[in-house]
Protein backbone atom coordinates (compact mmCIF):
# COMPACT_ATOMS: atom_id res chain seq x y z
CA UNK A 1 0.00 0.00 0.00
CA UNK A 2 2.86 2.42 0.76
CA UNK A 3 4.71 2.25 -2.41
CA UNK A 4 0.91 3.00 -4.50
CA UNK A 5 0.24 5.71 -2.01
CA UNK A 6 3.55 6.98 -2.89
CA UNK A 7 3.21 6.65 -6.53
CA UNK A 8 0.20 8.31 -6.37
CA UNK A 9 1.72 11.34 -4.53
CA UNK A 10 4.62 11.50 -6.65
CA UNK A 11 1.80 11.55 -9.86
CA UNK A 12 0.05 14.32 -7.98
CA UNK A 13 3.29 16.01 -7.70
CA UNK A 14 4.58 16.17 -10.64
CA UNK A 15 1.32 17.18 -11.88
CA UNK A 16 1.37 20.22 -9.91
CA UNK A 17 4.75 20.89 -11.21
CA UNK A 18 3.77 20.94 -14.95
CA UNK A 19 0.74 22.65 -14.49
CA UNK A 20 2.08 25.61 -12.49
CA UNK A 21 4.87 25.86 -15.45
CA UNK A 22 7.30 24.99 -12.78
CA UNK A 23 9.09 22.42 -15.27
CA UNK A 24 9.85 25.35 -17.73
CA UNK A 25 13.73 26.86 -16.38
CA UNK A 26 12.93 30.04 -18.41
CA UNK A 27 10.20 30.39 -15.67
CA UNK A 28 12.02 29.58 -12.75
CA UNK A 29 14.80 32.16 -13.91
CA UNK A 30 12.27 34.80 -14.76
CA UNK A 31 11.04 34.55 -11.01
CA UNK A 32 14.64 34.79 -9.79
CA UNK A 33 15.51 37.42 -12.50
CA UNK A 34 14.18 40.86 -10.48
CA UNK A 35 16.29 43.26 -12.26
CA UNK A 36 15.03 42.26 -15.76
CA UNK A 37 11.29 41.13 -16.37
CA UNK A 38 9.99 39.50 -13.10
CA UNK A 39 7.33 36.71 -13.32
CA UNK A 40 5.70 36.21 -10.26
CA UNK A 41 4.84 32.30 -11.08
CA UNK A 42 6.92 30.66 -8.27
CA UNK A 43 5.28 32.90 -5.97
CA UNK A 44 1.83 31.80 -6.48
CA UNK A 45 2.40 28.66 -7.13
CA UNK A 46 4.68 28.62 -3.27
CA UNK A 47 1.47 30.08 -1.92
CA UNK A 48 -0.72 27.42 -3.16
CA UNK A 49 1.33 25.03 -2.26
CA UNK A 50 1.63 26.13 1.39
CA UNK A 51 -1.88 26.61 2.17
CA UNK A 52 -2.84 23.09 1.35
CA UNK A 53 0.22 21.56 2.74
CA UNK A 54 -0.35 23.76 5.82
CA UNK A 55 -3.98 22.02 6.01
CA UNK A 56 -2.79 18.85 5.70
CA UNK A 57 0.34 18.95 7.96
CA UNK A 58 -2.28 20.03 10.82
CA UNK A 59 -4.35 17.41 10.21
CA UNK A 60 -1.45 14.91 10.38
CA UNK A 61 -0.62 16.53 13.69
CA UNK A 62 -3.80 15.69 15.52
CA UNK A 63 -4.02 12.00 13.82
CA UNK A 64 -3.01 9.38 16.05
CA UNK A 65 -0.69 7.44 13.13
CA UNK A 66 -0.71 8.07 9.60
CA UNK A 67 -3.27 5.96 7.40
CA UNK A 68 -0.94 3.49 5.97
CA UNK A 69 2.26 3.78 8.19
CA UNK A 70 2.94 3.05 11.84
CA UNK A 71 4.13 6.98 12.49
CA UNK A 72 4.89 10.34 11.33
CA UNK A 73 8.75 11.24 10.61
CA UNK A 74 8.85 14.56 11.04
CA UNK A 75 12.05 15.70 10.79
CA UNK A 76 13.37 16.93 14.22
CA UNK A 77 16.93 19.10 13.67
CA UNK A 78 15.77 22.57 14.89
CA UNK A 79 19.49 24.58 15.33
CA UNK A 80 20.91 26.91 12.34
CA UNK A 81 24.54 25.03 11.81
CA UNK A 82 26.97 25.66 8.96
CA UNK A 83 25.78 22.61 6.79
CA UNK A 84 22.23 24.62 6.42
CA UNK A 85 23.95 27.53 5.72
CA UNK A 86 26.55 26.34 3.25
CA UNK A 87 24.55 23.60 1.69
CA UNK A 88 21.68 26.61 0.94
CA UNK A 89 24.40 28.63 -0.76
CA UNK A 90 25.24 25.57 -3.01
CA UNK A 91 21.74 25.09 -3.63
CA UNK A 92 21.05 28.67 -4.38
CA UNK A 93 24.26 28.46 -6.82
CA UNK A 94 23.35 25.83 -9.04
CA UNK A 95 19.78 26.84 -9.09
CA UNK A 96 20.48 30.08 -10.43
CA UNK A 97 22.45 28.71 -12.90
CA UNK A 98 20.53 26.12 -14.67
CA UNK A 99 16.96 27.14 -13.46
CA UNK A 100 16.26 23.56 -12.43
CA UNK A 101 15.62 21.90 -8.60
CA UNK A 102 14.91 18.28 -8.11
CA UNK A 103 11.67 17.78 -8.78
CA UNK A 104 11.54 19.37 -12.34
CA UNK A 105 14.16 17.73 -12.99
CA UNK A 106 13.26 14.26 -12.61
CA UNK A 107 9.95 15.56 -14.59
CA UNK A 108 11.70 16.77 -17.23
CA UNK A 109 13.42 13.14 -18.09
CA UNK A 110 10.33 12.44 -19.91
CA UNK A 111 11.81 15.10 -22.52
CA UNK A 112 14.27 12.66 -23.28
CA UNK A 113 16.44 15.86 -23.76
CA UNK A 114 20.72 14.77 -23.17
CA UNK A 115 20.76 18.03 -21.79
CA UNK A 116 18.27 16.78 -18.56
CA UNK A 117 19.98 13.85 -18.33
CA UNK A 118 23.43 15.48 -17.52
CA UNK A 119 21.76 17.43 -15.30
CA UNK A 120 20.62 14.80 -13.15
CA UNK A 121 23.28 12.31 -13.69
CA UNK A 122 25.55 15.32 -11.99
CA UNK A 123 22.85 15.88 -9.53
CA UNK A 124 23.09 12.49 -8.41
CA UNK A 125 26.28 12.37 -8.41
CA UNK A 126 26.63 15.15 -5.94
CA UNK A 127 24.30 13.95 -3.68
CA UNK A 128 25.75 10.48 -3.36
CA UNK A 129 29.27 12.16 -3.11
CA UNK A 130 28.22 14.02 -0.01
CA UNK A 131 26.48 11.42 1.33
CA UNK A 132 29.54 9.24 1.17
CA UNK A 133 31.68 12.15 2.61
CA UNK A 134 29.32 12.74 5.43
CA UNK A 135 29.32 8.97 6.54
CA UNK A 136 33.13 8.92 6.27
CA UNK A 137 33.42 11.94 8.75
CA UNK A 138 31.09 10.41 10.84
CA UNK A 139 32.54 7.23 10.98
CA UNK A 140 35.86 8.88 11.74
CA UNK A 141 34.58 10.80 14.30
CA UNK A 142 33.22 7.80 15.90
CA UNK A 143 36.27 6.26 15.72
CA UNK A 144 38.27 9.31 17.15
CA UNK A 145 35.01 9.02 20.00
CA UNK A 146 36.39 5.06 20.41
CA UNK A 147 40.07 5.97 20.72
CA UNK A 148 39.17 9.22 23.30
CA UNK A 149 37.03 6.70 25.37
CA UNK A 150 39.78 3.83 25.39
CA UNK A 151 42.69 6.51 26.38
CA UNK A 152 40.71 7.41 29.65
CA UNK A 153 41.14 3.55 30.97
CA UNK B 1 8.17 30.51 -22.62
CA UNK B 2 4.48 30.85 -21.49
CA UNK B 3 2.67 33.96 -20.18
CA UNK B 4 2.44 34.80 -16.68
CA UNK B 5 -1.07 32.90 -15.73
CA UNK B 6 -1.96 33.48 -11.73
CA UNK B 7 -4.52 31.11 -11.82
CA UNK B 8 -2.34 27.32 -13.15
CA UNK B 9 -0.18 28.94 -11.14
CA UNK B 10 -2.28 28.68 -7.90
CA UNK B 11 -3.76 25.03 -9.15
CA UNK B 12 -0.58 23.51 -9.72
CA UNK B 13 0.96 24.83 -6.75
CA UNK B 14 -2.08 23.18 -4.85
CA UNK B 15 -1.50 19.95 -6.23
CA UNK B 16 2.11 20.08 -4.63
CA UNK B 17 1.09 21.30 -1.58
CA UNK B 18 -1.92 18.29 -1.89
CA UNK B 19 0.47 15.71 -2.42
CA UNK B 20 2.86 16.88 0.28
CA UNK B 21 -0.14 16.63 2.81
CA UNK B 22 -1.18 13.32 1.10
CA UNK B 23 2.47 11.70 1.60
CA UNK B 24 2.52 12.82 5.42
CA UNK B 25 -1.29 11.39 6.10
CA UNK B 26 -0.84 8.87 4.65
CA UNK B 27 2.94 7.09 4.60
CA UNK B 28 4.08 10.05 7.56
CA UNK B 29 6.60 10.97 5.48
CA UNK B 30 7.64 15.05 4.10
CA UNK B 31 7.58 15.10 0.53
CA UNK B 32 11.33 16.79 -0.14
CA UNK B 33 12.25 15.62 -3.61
CA UNK B 34 16.20 15.89 -2.97
CA UNK B 35 15.33 13.93 0.40
CA UNK B 36 13.37 11.11 -1.35
CA UNK B 37 15.57 10.70 -4.13
CA UNK B 38 19.21 11.15 -2.01
CA UNK B 39 17.82 8.17 0.56
CA UNK B 40 16.89 6.09 -2.68
CA UNK B 41 20.66 6.44 -4.06
CA UNK B 42 22.36 5.48 -0.26
CA UNK B 43 23.18 2.27 -0.65
CA UNK B 44 21.61 1.16 3.14
CA UNK B 45 18.53 3.28 3.35
CA UNK B 46 16.59 0.31 3.82
CA UNK B 47 13.02 1.83 2.47
CA UNK B 48 13.91 2.37 -0.72
CA UNK B 49 10.40 1.12 -2.40
CA UNK B 50 8.26 4.29 -1.09
CA UNK B 51 11.15 6.35 -2.36
CA UNK B 52 11.40 4.52 -5.81
CA UNK B 53 7.72 4.49 -6.33
CA UNK B 54 7.72 8.57 -5.67
CA UNK B 55 10.23 8.98 -8.20
CA UNK B 56 8.71 6.76 -11.06
CA UNK B 57 5.18 8.88 -10.35
CA UNK B 58 6.87 11.94 -10.92
CA UNK B 59 8.40 10.82 -13.97
CA UNK B 60 4.92 8.60 -15.19
CA UNK B 61 3.71 12.56 -14.43
CA UNK B 62 4.66 14.10 -17.66
CA UNK B 63 4.24 10.87 -20.05
CA UNK B 64 0.04 10.56 -18.74
CA UNK B 65 -0.20 14.10 -19.49
CA UNK B 66 1.37 13.82 -22.64
CA UNK B 67 -1.14 10.54 -23.67
CA UNK B 68 -4.01 13.03 -22.68
CA UNK B 69 -3.04 15.32 -24.98
CA UNK B 70 -0.91 17.69 -22.70
CA UNK B 71 2.82 17.50 -23.75
CA UNK B 72 5.69 18.35 -21.59
CA UNK B 73 6.50 21.83 -23.08
CA UNK B 74 9.94 21.54 -23.73
CA UNK B 75 12.31 22.92 -21.42
CA UNK B 76 14.69 26.25 -22.53
CA UNK B 77 17.86 25.17 -21.03
CA UNK B 78 21.27 26.59 -21.10
CA UNK B 79 23.44 25.46 -24.68
CA UNK B 80 26.28 25.40 -22.50
CA UNK B 81 27.30 21.71 -21.26
CA UNK B 82 29.64 22.52 -18.58
CA UNK B 83 27.22 25.02 -17.04
CA UNK B 84 24.65 22.18 -16.36
CA UNK B 85 26.67 19.98 -15.30
CA UNK B 86 28.20 22.18 -12.87
CA UNK B 87 24.76 23.51 -12.15
CA UNK B 88 23.71 19.97 -11.33
CA UNK B 89 26.27 18.67 -9.30
CA UNK B 90 25.80 21.82 -6.71
CA UNK B 91 22.30 21.25 -6.89
CA UNK B 92 22.74 18.16 -5.77
CA UNK B 93 25.14 18.58 -3.14
CA UNK B 94 23.49 21.40 -1.86
CA UNK B 95 20.77 20.20 -1.29
CA UNK B 96 21.82 17.28 0.53
CA UNK B 97 24.25 19.26 2.93
CA UNK B 98 21.89 22.00 3.24
CA UNK B 99 18.89 19.15 4.31
CA UNK B 100 16.67 20.07 1.75
CA UNK B 101 15.68 22.09 -1.65
CA UNK B 102 12.72 24.00 -2.91
CA UNK B 103 10.30 21.06 -1.77
CA UNK B 104 11.41 20.32 1.44
CA UNK B 105 12.52 23.39 2.81
CA UNK B 106 10.80 25.82 0.49
CA UNK B 107 7.20 24.05 0.56
CA UNK B 108 7.32 21.38 3.59
CA UNK B 109 9.17 23.57 5.81
CA UNK B 110 8.00 26.40 5.67
CA UNK B 111 4.20 24.75 5.90
CA UNK B 112 5.92 23.08 9.18
CA UNK B 113 6.96 26.69 10.30
CA UNK B 114 10.43 25.47 10.36
CA UNK B 115 13.24 28.17 11.32
CA UNK B 116 15.50 26.27 9.74
CA UNK B 117 13.72 25.67 6.65
CA UNK B 118 12.79 29.27 6.51
CA UNK B 119 16.35 30.67 6.71
CA UNK B 120 17.13 27.81 4.28
CA UNK B 121 15.01 29.19 1.73
CA UNK B 122 15.79 32.49 2.33
CA UNK B 123 19.48 31.65 1.78
CA UNK B 124 19.31 29.36 -1.10
CA UNK B 125 16.41 32.37 -2.91
CA UNK B 126 18.78 35.27 -2.41
CA UNK B 127 21.77 33.28 -3.73
CA UNK B 128 20.10 31.95 -7.17
CA UNK B 129 18.90 35.81 -7.54
CA UNK B 130 22.09 37.08 -7.26
CA UNK B 131 23.62 34.53 -9.59
CA UNK B 132 21.13 35.67 -12.38
CA UNK B 133 21.56 38.92 -11.70
CA UNK B 134 25.25 38.73 -12.38
CA UNK B 135 25.05 35.94 -15.32
CA UNK B 136 21.58 38.49 -16.77
CA UNK B 137 22.79 41.72 -15.54
CA UNK B 138 26.49 41.65 -15.08
CA UNK B 139 26.21 43.14 -11.82
CA UNK B 140 29.53 42.96 -9.76
CA UNK B 141 31.36 41.06 -12.60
Amino acid sequence: MQPLASFLCGLIFGAGLIISGMTQPAKVLGFLDIFGRWDPTLAFVMAGALVLSSVGYWLARHQRRPVIAAQHLWPNKTDIDRPLVVGSVLFGLGWGLAGLCPGPALVNLASLLPRVFVFVAAMMAGMSVLDLWKRRVSSAIAIENAALANSDG
Amino acid sequence: MSAFDPISALIGGGLIGLASALLMLFNGRIAGISGILGGALMMSAGDKLWRLSFIVGLIAAPIIAGLLGHPLPEPQMSTNWLLIAVAGLLVGLGARHGGGCTSGHGVCGIARLSARSIVATAIFMVTAIAVVAITRHGFGG
